[in-house]
């Protein structure tokens, strides 16, 4: 899809998103106004797994068909991931707050959202170490692979020594209709806004290496 | 069978090297040595609260021995062209990964052995049983299986071995969380029932880094 209709997409599907999260949802009755981040919160998170899985398929593209495209749909996704994987920490940290009384607990969701942060700097951290844009594309192609693999074996490892964090309510069909309608609508939302960061980050990594290709063009 | 005579050629190489120049096992023992010490000043422990904070302070320092060890597998490979050479040998690039993790898996185990029996002495903990040995030898496997391939991935970056630690902790956290855990559980007394759903994790880990770095190593090595 092009851009401009990821565009108008998106900022349809957010605002819808908003209406339905502070005007059409009820205020839970637990926890009371503070829970509509939850909407925020759970999109969020989604985004960052999908970004992270696009990540390690575009990896494998890389790896196989040695197009420069995958590596750098692989790395927009990737730096898309750890924004939102900074978003995750940072609004679950507004909405502990309020709920357990502390910005920061060891908690097993709150651990793993971490180690996955961690794991995704890695993988900038690595590419920049390295000069040549094959082997820069290569290299971040294998973090990303294994970086994805470990991230279910990360989050049973500490889901089996802590918890504190809600269970995924969504699959037990303990979450009220209104309630799932609009964290749907929400996820729809981040998805565009995915699609579109995506697209545009891509196209700026194209003309960036047509511009870099002119250049040593230029040079010889 | 040919593969792993090509295999046991490769680990058998590095175990010889060892041998002659001592760099890393003695290095290593030192260093590991070195932590369990400094653990010793940082928490000055009260008897009654050993048993809860020994265990990660021996795996913190088989971690970060194996982050030590690990870095020194690639880099003599680099220093005098050898990989070259090595991926010049009418050897398949899987058997350089499984070669070269156990040659680091043999210097791992050596280290361990020492270190096991001295920090039983120095924290008067009775860390030598089966069932530590066990989670010991699972636990150490993992560490090999991913550090190989992220090992031979950070020689060949700008800043070496800075990028070995960086990319090789987040990714074992599954590893010290269930080694910690087991160790904690054997030496309170549970037996091998309390440990099966540790052992099923760090199992897990073993089976799926040794295969997934299998894998990709080819594509670490290429050029």
């Amino acid at each position: 899809m092009r851009p401009r209709i990821l565009l108008v997409l998106s900022t349809l599907l957010i605002l819808a998103a908003l209406f339905m999260v502070f005007v059409y949802v009820p205020t839970d009755a637990e926890q009371g106004n503070i829970q509509r981040i939850f909407y925020f919160h759970v999109s969020v998170a989604w985004i960052a797994f999908l970004a992270f899985f696009v990540t390690f398929v575009a990896g494998i593209a890389y790896l196989a068909k040695r197009n420069p495209f995958w590596d750098m749909v692989a790395s927009a996704s990737a730096e898309i991931g750890l924004v939102f994987t900074t978003l995750i920490l940072i609004t679950g940290s507004i909405w502990a707050r309020p709920m357990w009384g502390v910005w920061w607990t060891w908690d097993a969701r709150l651990t793993s959202s971490l180690v996955l942060w961690l794991i995704y700097l890695s993988y900038f951290i690595v590419r920049s170490y390295i000069t040549d844009e094959e082997r820069k594309a290569r290299f971040a192609a294998v973090v990303g692979i294994i970086g994805f693999v470990d991230v279910p074996i990360v989050a049973l490892a500490i889901q089996f020594s802590r918890t504190q964090h809600p269970s995924a309510l969504i699959f037990e069909g303990g979450l009220a209709g209104s309630m799932l309608v609009t964290l749907l609508v929400s996820i729809a939302a981040f998805t565009a806004l995915y699609l579109l960061f995506l697209a545009v980050r891509v196209h700026l990594k194209e003309d960036e290496s047509e511009l870099n290709s002119l250049k040593e063009a230029m040079r010889e | 069978m040919k593969f792993w005579s090509r295999v046991a050629a490769i680990a058998w190489k590095d175990v010889v090297s060892e041998l002659r120049t001592r760099e890393i096992i003695f290095s290593v023992l030192v260093f590991a040595v070195l932590v369990l010490v400094i653990f010793n000043f940082a928490f000055d422990l009260a008897p009654d609260q050993m048993l809860q904070i020994v265990p990660g302070i021996l795996w913190v320092a088989f971690a970060f021995s194996g982050v030590l060890a690990l870095n020194r597998a690639f880099i003599p490979e680099k220093e005098e062209n050898c990989l070259e050479g090595l991926m010049g040998c009418p050897v398949g690039r899987e058997a350089i990964y499984v070669g070269k993790a156990l040659g680091s898996l043999f210097f791992m185990v050596l280290v361990e052995a020492v270190i096991l029996p001295v920090f039983a002495l120095l924290f008067n903990i009775a860390v030598l049983q089966l069932e530590v040995i066990v989670v010991t030898l699972l636990a150490t496997i993992g560490f090999v299986a991913v550090g190989t391939i992220f090992s031979a991935l950070a020689v060949n970056t700008r800043a070496r071995e800075m990028v070995l630690p960086i990319l090789f902790l987040p990714i074992i956290t599954p590893v010290i969380i269930s080694a910690v855990k087991a160790s904690s559980l054997v030496l309170v007394g549970s037996g091998w029932g309390g440990l099966t759903s540790w052992l099923s994790i760090l199992a897990a880990f073993d089976v799926i880094f040794l295969v997934v770095p299998f894998l990709v190593f080819p594509y670490v090595i290429e050029e």
